[in-house]
């Protein structure tokens, strides 16, 4: 019988009456088998037309002065039609699920005779936060979500992962960090598992630390929708939609220049290495089964994560009702940490309602915008004469009376869009980040890392903006 | 519209109910199943659309290589026979692996599949003759999709499937998973694979380095004796003649006798 470490040792021993080479003469010996194999049974042409345009199609979308602008563009395009598509859509929803779905279901309630606090708790909590879930969230992910599986059918992204791994290198990260970004724009969680392409440890862990400023599904329609009511409405008529797309463009670009300045400081000061060589393969660009991509994008991700985002709506609903509902002394407890955090938010351009909202949001991101109309609406009491304290106007000018109400500015709006940028990731996305580190250490400094950074920068902003004005 | 192939199956034939009534797509239902079927191959050869194709389930597809990352299982049944099939992540190499890669590597070395089904891109065979030759190593089961056959005809490229079949000692299925072209072949193949009771023999590596035959056998034989159970032996043993350090921390810690889940993980703690 022998023991492993006999085995090892034998091995060991072995090995030295063994050519130095061994490896490399195996891999040697398979490649020229492969080599003899296909020279025996294939035979290709030296070009073809699809071979032509294909490589056409690269030299534009990979020549560093043509690309940047292009993937820009791409990028731009698509948020231009995302806004653009949802806008009456989500108007419709909002109408149908919380104008008349809301006074209807109160309706019942009262015909029933039930309690005025379970009907506050269901009906103007559970119901009405998972009623503007959906308003806000479904139009702009059922168009964005397909768009983006083209482009990654199409063949898209191993481009953008070669056009952008000059920077990435330069920083000291790996390129392969460009996909794991771009499946973070869909769900942060994903991209953090996303990361077990890259091979080096000290890379991946750059890239799990910083995937978060890739804006997720959650917080695209948080940005869209400050920078439709309050940057667009800014713009002269007509230019409203381009505007709203440009601002979001630039928070989205913005988001990938702190994770290569994020990347780079990891990579100077506690993750330092050089950067391991990245191969990466283009593979041809496919033309995408379209009506399969739609059908799976739509079915398979819109309503999932849609799903994901009424599961947490729910409680989150209840909780915000209860919050501002339940007395403490003569004011209710989202009154009492508002009034308390109002001072403190003032300096970074937000309001108490904003942290409020964050904190209840710590599970899912998408949660932020009903959670701040509902709370706005319930302790400010604006939202129109009848019955303060409960939406019932849901456009697009009514959201906007609401917020201004409640004591917005245009500053409030930029400081809302950077902070939901920079800021912690959310609790799947920690989850995720320990599990794939299997490091309480590093789930602790990806989440205070962007917070820390978004408090700075909103302080930043809001300072010069109130100097300035 | 029909592929430009002469033998292929008439419109009659591509409708006649005959043609799929055996196959029954059992998507998640993988209980009881009386074969194992893994997919390995490149990365970006499609074998998450060849899974999707078998099984009816709707696995997220892109043009890229490291789409898939961790594996997933599906299931259907031909014959009366069930069969559980293993979508595993693309790997370049038996030999070195980043996490996800490590996912597929230690599957088909360890988790012992009947069947392992390599999936290739047929418009780059030369870069995946590579991947095919290691596999065919490790197993005598192994039947080869040739996918992507659509692309390779818009390229103009020439396949000689016999030759390549006899050259490589297994079955080979030109497919286009896309379009469903080839998936009945294949899936009748992996099928005559699982059931067949004598030995199929893939062509194995002439491993043409002086005394490293004898040193194979005599590790292989120590290794067996130290874990009985253990699968693989042998390609086992060339690692260690190597001086894998991963493969020889394995077999000092006797991790290599239970090895059938990833070892990825454990890779981000030294950090």
């Amino acid at each position: 019988m022998k023991t492993p470490d006999e085995v090892i040792k034998g091995a060991d021993e072995l090995r030295w009456q063994l050519p130095q080479n061994l490896h490399d003469r195996i891999t040697e010996s398979i490649y020229a088998e492969a080599a003899a194999i296909a020279d025996r049974s294939i035979t290709r042409p030296g070009s073809s037309r699809r071979l032509a345009w294909q490589q056409k199609l690269d030299r534009i979308l990979t020549n560093p002065w043509s690309a940047f602008p292009i993937m820009v563009l791409v990028l731009g395009a698509i948020l231009w039609l995302t806004i653009t598509g949802a806008n009456y859509p989500s108007r419709l929803l909002a109408t149908l699920l919380v104008d008349k779905g809301h006074a209807l279901l109160s309706g019942w309630f009262t015909a029933l005779g039930s309690p005025a606090w379970f009907q506050g708790v269901v009906v103007d909590g559970m119901y009405l936060a998972t009623a503007w879930v959906i308003a806000v969230m479904l139009p702009p992910m059922a168009i964005f979500f397909p768009c983006f599986t083209l482009l990654e059918d199409f063949g898209f992204l191993p481009r953008v992962a070669f056009n952008l791994d000059r920077i990435f290198q330069r920083v000291g990260a790996h390129g392969k960090q460009a996909l794991t970004m771009a499946m973070g724009l869909g769900c942060n969680a994903a991209g953090v598992v996303a990361t077990r392409i890259i091979d080096s440890p000290r890379e991946r862990l750059i890239a799990i630390l910083t995937n978060n400023f890739s804006l997720c599904n959650g917080r695209w329609p948080t940005q869209i929708l400050m920078a439709s009511i309050f940057l667009g409405t800014l713009a002269p008529k007509g230019w409203g939609t381009s505007i709203a797309a440009l601002s979001v463009l630039v928070v989205a670009v913005l988001g990938f220049g702190f994770a290569m300045m994020t990347s780079w400081l990891l990579a100077r000061t506690v993750l330092r290495g050089e950067a391991t060589s990245f191969s990466l393969e283009l593979p041809p660009y496919r033309p995408p089964n379209f009506w399969k991509t739609l059908y799976t994008s739509l079915i398979d991700r819109t309503l999932i994560v849609l799903w994901r985002a009424v599961v947490f709506a729910l409680p989150a609903g209840a909780a915000i009702w209860l919050s501002a509902h339940i007395p403490v002394g003569d004011q209710s407890l989202a009154e009492w940490f508002i009034h308390a955090t109002d001072p403190f938010a003032w300096m970074f351009g937000l309001t108490g309602v904003i942290l409020l909202a964050y904190i209840v949001a710590i599970p899912a991101n998408e949660i932020v915008v009903p959670t701040i109309l509902m709370l706005t609406v319930m302790v400010t009491g604006a939202g129109g004469g009848q019955g303060a304290g409960v939406m019932f106007e849901a456009d697009n000018d009514a959201v906007l009376s609401i917020l201004t109400a409640g004591g917005w500015t245009t500053l409030t709006a930029v400081c809302l869009m950077l902070f939901s940028l920079c800021h912690n990731p959310c609790s799947t996305t920690l989850y995720t980040i320990y599990r794939e580190t299997q490091s309480a250490k590093w789930t602790v400094v990806s989440a205070l890392l962007p917070l820390v950074m978004g408090f700075a920068l909103c302080a930043l902003v809001a300072a010069v903006w109130r100097w300035v004005a | 519209m029909n592929p430009p192939e002469t033998h292929a199956p008439g419109e009659a034939c591509q409708t006649c109910p005959s043609r799929y009534s055996q196959l029954r797509k059992l998507g998640l239902n993988i209980e009881n199943s009386d074969f194992v079927v893994a997919l390995a191959g490149n990365p970006n050869t499609g074998k998450t659309t060849v899974f999707n194709a078998l099984t009816g389930l709707r696995m997220h597809t892109g043009n890229w290589p490291g789409k898939t990352i961790s594996r997933a299982e599906g299931a259907f049944s031909y014959e009366e026979k069930r069969f559980k099939l293993v979508d595993l992540p693309g790997t370049y190499s038996l030999l070195s692996a980043s996490p996800d890669e490590e996912v597929a590597r230690s599957f088909l070395l360890f988790g012992q599949p009947d069947v392992t089904v390599i999936v290739a891109d047929a418009t780059c065979m030369e870069r995946n003759l590579n991947l095919i030759l290691q596999v065919l190593q490790i197993t005598r089961r192994a039947v080869l999709c040739l996918n992507l056959m659509d692309e390779a005809r818009a390229h103009g490229i020439d396949i000689d499937i016999r030759n390549l079949a006899r050259d490589l000692g297994v079955p080979v299925i030109p497919c286009a998973a896309r379009s469903n072209e080839g998936i009945p072949e294949l899936i009748r193949e992996i099928h005559t694979m699982a059931v067949r009771s004598d030995s199929p023999a893939p062509r194995r590596l002439p491993l043409e380095v002086p005394g490293l035959r004898l040193a194979l056998d005599r590790v292989e034989a120590e290794l067996q004796e130290a874990f009985p159970r253990l699968a693989q032996p042998r390609w086992v043993a060339l690692r260690l003649l190597e001086g894998d350090r991963e493969i020889i921390g394995a077999v000092k810690s006797g991790e290599i006798g239970g090895l059938a889940e990833p070892i990825g993980a454990s890779l981000l703690r030294d950090i």
